[in-house]
């Protein structure tokens, strides 16, 4: 079993521990396109094991492979899994061996409770008749197993994120998992659930669990894993194991782009103008709960060419400030003004933002950014479409036009204007969202999360991207919650929390340890 | 045009999305341009004209079978395109029927006891389409009912208007109406054998195709593109021309008095302004915006209220328009007018490659639908299959064809269906992008899937085989074996599917 295939990348020493999983030699094809090309991977016992790659490298893929959804006869190549080779047919199978995946979007049926999604689909039954009394109970074990305090008659809804990711692991123990997959755990959790998260992790690690995390956050890899396969490009680049040491962030960037990445922020020189944009005494009240306070007598400015970040933990009211300045689609107006070159306006709805040349892209492409059923082209003309059309009728060549010239400005990889947007990766998906937004020539650019799920490579982009925006000497609003990005490319971050905003510094000024404390410090207001 | 430009791409990833136009590509491809799933549409409705033609020994295409069909299914067709515009929001409506029936009565009523003139009884019967789309759609838009209950609750609510109103009586429609439900082109000029206003309309719409196609030729060279090769362009001209002119002699050669109908003139019309306002306004981008992605929508500053509230105040004034043709057609108001009618306009979308869940349907698509809905209810009338079997042979048809719809916009992967009807699938290759997002492939058993599959076609042929054995009319016996012969080329139809959906994993 500690037999490695004799070409299985690089990896060094797997140790003595002997592995449950080995795949090997795995190809897999799509229509045109080789997703997965001779692909070799070792997880050993009781270990967590990382994949890493940019997106589109076959990550996810893979872990379709391993968990029946590509069914046995689709690819080439073997699937060991504790000593005995499997032909796994759909995820039942993969399921009934112990092998367990957790995707990114995750399969909670929000209006069931946490016992009836936890055993869904498993039900512990009595002559072939539910029996709840011994489901709340062994649910209720399950979620101590993974530190969570909630009542297993609570509904999904009213869970966090960070508490139904839990609860999907409960899930998966509750079958009896050996072999645990998470696609992407983290993505949409903020730094305290995912560091709960990790933690809950490492202790079923010394419970003898194994798993798989697929990831983009390389600090979290580097923090948690034991060993690393990189893959690029549908190939096993490298195996690492973070036991010698030697694993830093830059070593993996180094392995998922074939190259070092010498800075992960392009250099830019700020060139700042005047105050042109100010929000004064701004407060909303949450739409559902009257009297809560999303946005709280907040003030702040932005300046012709420079960028400005919001900090702040998940529902700490960053996006809720962006969508109620941004024609007032969240919430309800309870008092405030916004001054555009110091003059007074109203901006009652989205067409009255578009027009005063207010921009926001927002954090969720999927949901809320892009019609999936559109092709590009329509896409990019969409927020400005007046200026390609006269009473109502749309130039047609002024589309194309339009569109080739933002396709070109914004690099954004698709074979034509005409290919939908849903078959773009998610970098140049957002690439897209963005060029709608520019399209509409906008003053001020509010970008809520712009490179969530994108890869380090595309990442890379769109903060060059930003930074032209501010050298055209429009004010960009960069929402984002990661804070060495916000470091890394803003020129001042304001801080948020609980829909105050609670702290102003210039980023020559801060830290991630200074901003992290006004994030959560209700005392710094 | 500008796949060449393409710095990078990814392959097979670079399928087209709703209204993508390839231009590069096969010699054929070239010559038919546009979507070519919209042209396996067309090839079907031809395949199956033929087929009847051949089976009815030559009674489908001839000239009055064609004006009948016309003028027996334009006003479902016109209630399809407002059916259209209301299914790409992702809602549906339910009260067409009610509707052109309540329409129907209130023109005739105003004609004969108020004693409008004829054109302002169909004025005032718009207007009453208009208002009572205004309702419908501030209760969509506005209060937020779910457009299938406001309009289930239209369809009981305009039934019972329309038999309150009409008081069980029957209204005669005046000749001008009459013209327009069911009348024919005026006879003019030199006897050239055909119809000569038929003539004219073949011969101008054929002008008009010209002068299109070289007017964008001019502007893509303008532009700095590549056009389509001359010889494409040519041959693509001369096939339309071709197809034209069997039109024009079809419709124009019937018996004296008879032309293209005014019926499918006015579909005609409205066919051509409503595809312009789906593919070319502001108003169209819209309405498929709102389907596809309505949060999206409200975000990018369009009003979703104001969409619903258009597509529904327009689905009732085509469904207006429907009921005054209808009026004409049928001479005069009965108690069965508008029945069932929004069904059929529903499977004229749903045929014509319209989504349930929206953002996805042409108008081109939805006609064509109707009209093979049409030639099939005319071609099994012909062959004297009763309307028992016609019911049951539509709806399988319907099933079928949806069934082939979603099964090859699932398909990333290499099959004949699925090879035949690509370029037609971004949501498939969203699925297979996407972890988790992928739809659930396990159906269970094969074997159960096949068997609850194959239990109402075999039911039938069991009865079928049954009932020629038994004493009754002759004609009955050959009804049951021909409904045998066309349920078993179901059975075999789906047997193909599910032979295809195991081999490519549809099925696990």
């Amino acid at each position: 079993m500690t037999d490695q295939p004799a070409d299985s990348g690089a990896s060094s020493d797997l140790g003595d521990v002997p592995a449950i999983l080995e795949m090997v030699h795995i190809t897999k094809d799509f229509p045109g396109v080789r997703a997965l090309d001779d692909v070799s991977m070792t997880v050993r016992r009781g270990e967590i094991h990382a994949i890493c790659g940019e997106n589109g490298a076959g990550k996810s893929t893979l872990m379709k492979v391993l968990s029946g959804v590509h069914p046995f006869g689709t690819y080439e190549g073997r699937i060991i899994f504790d000593g005995e080779e499997m032909q796994f047919n759909g995820i039942k199978s993969s399921e009934h061996v112990g092998i367990v995946i957790i995707h990114q979007e995750l399969a909670l049926i929000p209006e069931l409770s946490v016992t009836e999604n936890i055993f869904i689909g498993n039900e512990v039954t009595r002559h072939g008749v539910i029996d709840w009394e011994v489901s709340r109970e062994r649910a209720v074990q399950l979620l101590g197993r993974v530190g969570l305090d909630v009542d297993p008659d609570t509904a999904i809804k009213n869970l966090g994120v960070g508490q139904q990711q839990l609860i999907e692991i409960a899930k998966a123990l509750s079958k009896d998992v050996r072999l645990l997959i998470l696609d992407e755990p983290t993505s949409a959790l903020n730094e305290e659930d995912s560091e709960n998260l990790l933690n809950i992790l490492r202790q079923l690690k010394t419970q003898g669990l194994t798993s798989i995390m697929i990831s983009h956050k390389l600090n979290e890899i580097a923090e948690i894993a034991d060993s690393i396969t990189i893959i690029r490009d549908g190939r096993t680049i490298e195996s690492l194991d973070v036991a010698d040491g030697t694993v830093n962030e830059d070593r993996i960037i180094r392995g998922m782009v074939g190259r070092a990445l010498d800075s992960r922020f392009p250099e830019h020189t700020p060139n700042i103008g005047e105050i042109f944009f100010e929000v004064r005494d701004w407060t909303i009240e949450h739409p559902q709960i009257p009297g809560r306070l999303v946005c709280n007598h907040s003030n702040f400015y932005v300046r012709r060419g420079e960028i400005v970040g919001f900090a702040g933990l998940m529902g700490a009211g960053r996006t809720e400030l962006a969508r109620s300045i941004f024609g007032r689609t969240y919430g309800t107006y309870q008092g405030g003004q916004i001054l555009i070159n110091g003059e007074a306006v109203e901006i009652p709805s989205v067409r009255a933002a578009i027009a005063r040349g207010i921009s926001y892209v927002p954090e969720d492409r999927k949901v809320l950014g892009l019609n999936l059923l559109d092709n590009v082209k329509d896409t990019i003309v969409a927020a400005g479409i007046g200026r390609i059309s006269r009473n109502t009728v749309i130039d047609l060549e002024a589309e194309i036009n339009a569109a080739e010239e933002y396709r070109k400005a914004m690099n954004i990889k698709a074979a034509s204007i005409d290919v939908g947007v849903s078959t773009l990766s998610g970098g140049n998906q957002q690439k897209v969202v963005l060029a709608k937004w520019m399209f509409t020539e906008p003053s001020l650019a509010i970008l809520d999360e712009p490179t969530r799920g994108i890869d380090v490579g595309a990442k890379y982009e769109i903060y060059g991207l930003i930074h032209r925006l501010a050298d055209e000497g429009k004010g960009v609003v960069m929402i984002s919650s990661e804070l060495p990005e916000l470091l890394g490319v803003c020129d001042r971050i304001y801080t948020v929390f609980e829909g105050r905003i609670t702290g102003e510094l210039l980023t020559a000024e801060a830290t991630q340890e200074s901003l992290m404390r006004l994030m959560t410090d209700t005392s710094a207001a | 045009m500008t796949a060449t430009k393409a710095s990078e791409t990814t392959p097979g990833k670079g399928l087209p999305a709703r209204g993508a136009k390839p231009a590069s590509g096969g010699g054929i491809k070239q010559i038919l341009g546009s979507d070519p799933r919209q042209f396996g549409m067309l090839g079907a409705l031809i395949v199956l004209a033929l087929f009847f033609q051949w089976l009815s020994g030559g009674k489908m295409l001839t000239p009055s079978n064609a004006q009948n069909i016309l003028n027996g299914n334009s006003y479902v067709l016109v209630l399809a395109i407002g059916m259209l515009f209301v299914i790409i929001t992702g809602q549906i409506d339910l009260s067409v029927g009610s509707v052109a029936a309540v329409v129907g009565i209130c023109t005739a009523l105003s004609i004969n006891f108020w004693a409008f003139p004829w054109w302002l009884g169909i004025l005032f019967g718009l207007m009453v389409g208009i208002l009572i789309g205004m309702w419908q759609g501030s209760w969509l838009a506005f209060v937020g009912v779910p457009g299938f209950i406001t309009t289930l609750a239209g369809y009981m609510l305009f039934r019972g208007l329309y038999q309150y109103v009409g008081k069980a009586s029957s209204q005669p429609a005046p000749d001008e109406i009459r013209f327009i439900g069911g009348g024919y082109l005026p006879e003019w000029g030199p006897n050239t054998g055909l119809n000569n206003s038929t003539l004219v309309l073949g011969v101008a719409a054929l002008a008009i195709l010209i002068v299109l196609d070289v007017r964008k030729r001019a502007r893509v060279i303008k532009a700095g593109g590549t056009p389509i090769p001359l010889w494409a362009a040519i041959a693509r001209l001369a096939v339309i021309g071709v197809a034209l002119g069997y039109l024009t002699w079809l419709f124009g050669s019937g018996r004296q008095g008879t032309s293209f109908p005014v019926t499918g003139l006015i579909l005609v019309v409205l066919g051509l302004a409503y595809n312009f306002l789906a593919s070319r306004t502001t108003i169209g981008r819209g309405v498929y915006a709102v389907g596809g992605n309505k949060a999206a929508a409200a975000l990018t500053g369009i009003s979703v209220k104001r969409t619903y509230f258009l597509v529904m105040t327009n689905v009732s004034f085509l469904a207006a328009v429907a009921g005054i043709m209808y009026f004409g057609r049928s001479t005069s108001t009965g108690p069965s007018d508008g029945v069932g009618w929004e069904l059929d306009a529903i499977a004229a979308v749903f045929i014509g490659g319209a989504a349930v869940s929206g953002g996805i349907g042409t108008v081109t698509g939805s006609l064509i639908g109707g009209l093979v809905m049409a030639v099939l209810n005319n071609g099994l009338y012909l062959m004297g299959v009763g309307s028992d079997m016609t019911q049951m042979i539509k709806g399988l048809v319907l099933l079928i064809a949806v069934a082939f719809d979603l099964y090859s916009k699932s398909q990333g992967k290499p099959s004949i269906i699925g090879a035949l009807a690509r370029g037609f699938n971004p949501k498939a290759v969203e699925n297979e992008l996407q972890p988790g997002a992928g739809p659930n492939r396990e159906l269970g058993n094969p074997l159960w899937a096949v068997l609850s599959f194959l239990v109402f076609p075999v039911g039938i042929v069991l009865w079928a085989v049954w009932r020629k054995d038994r004493p009754g009319s002759a004609k009955q016996a050959r009804n049951g074996v021909f409904a045998a012969l066309i349920v078993g080329l179901f059975i075999s139809v789906i047997a193909l599917f599910m032979a295809l959906a195991q081999t490519t994993g549809l099925v696990s």
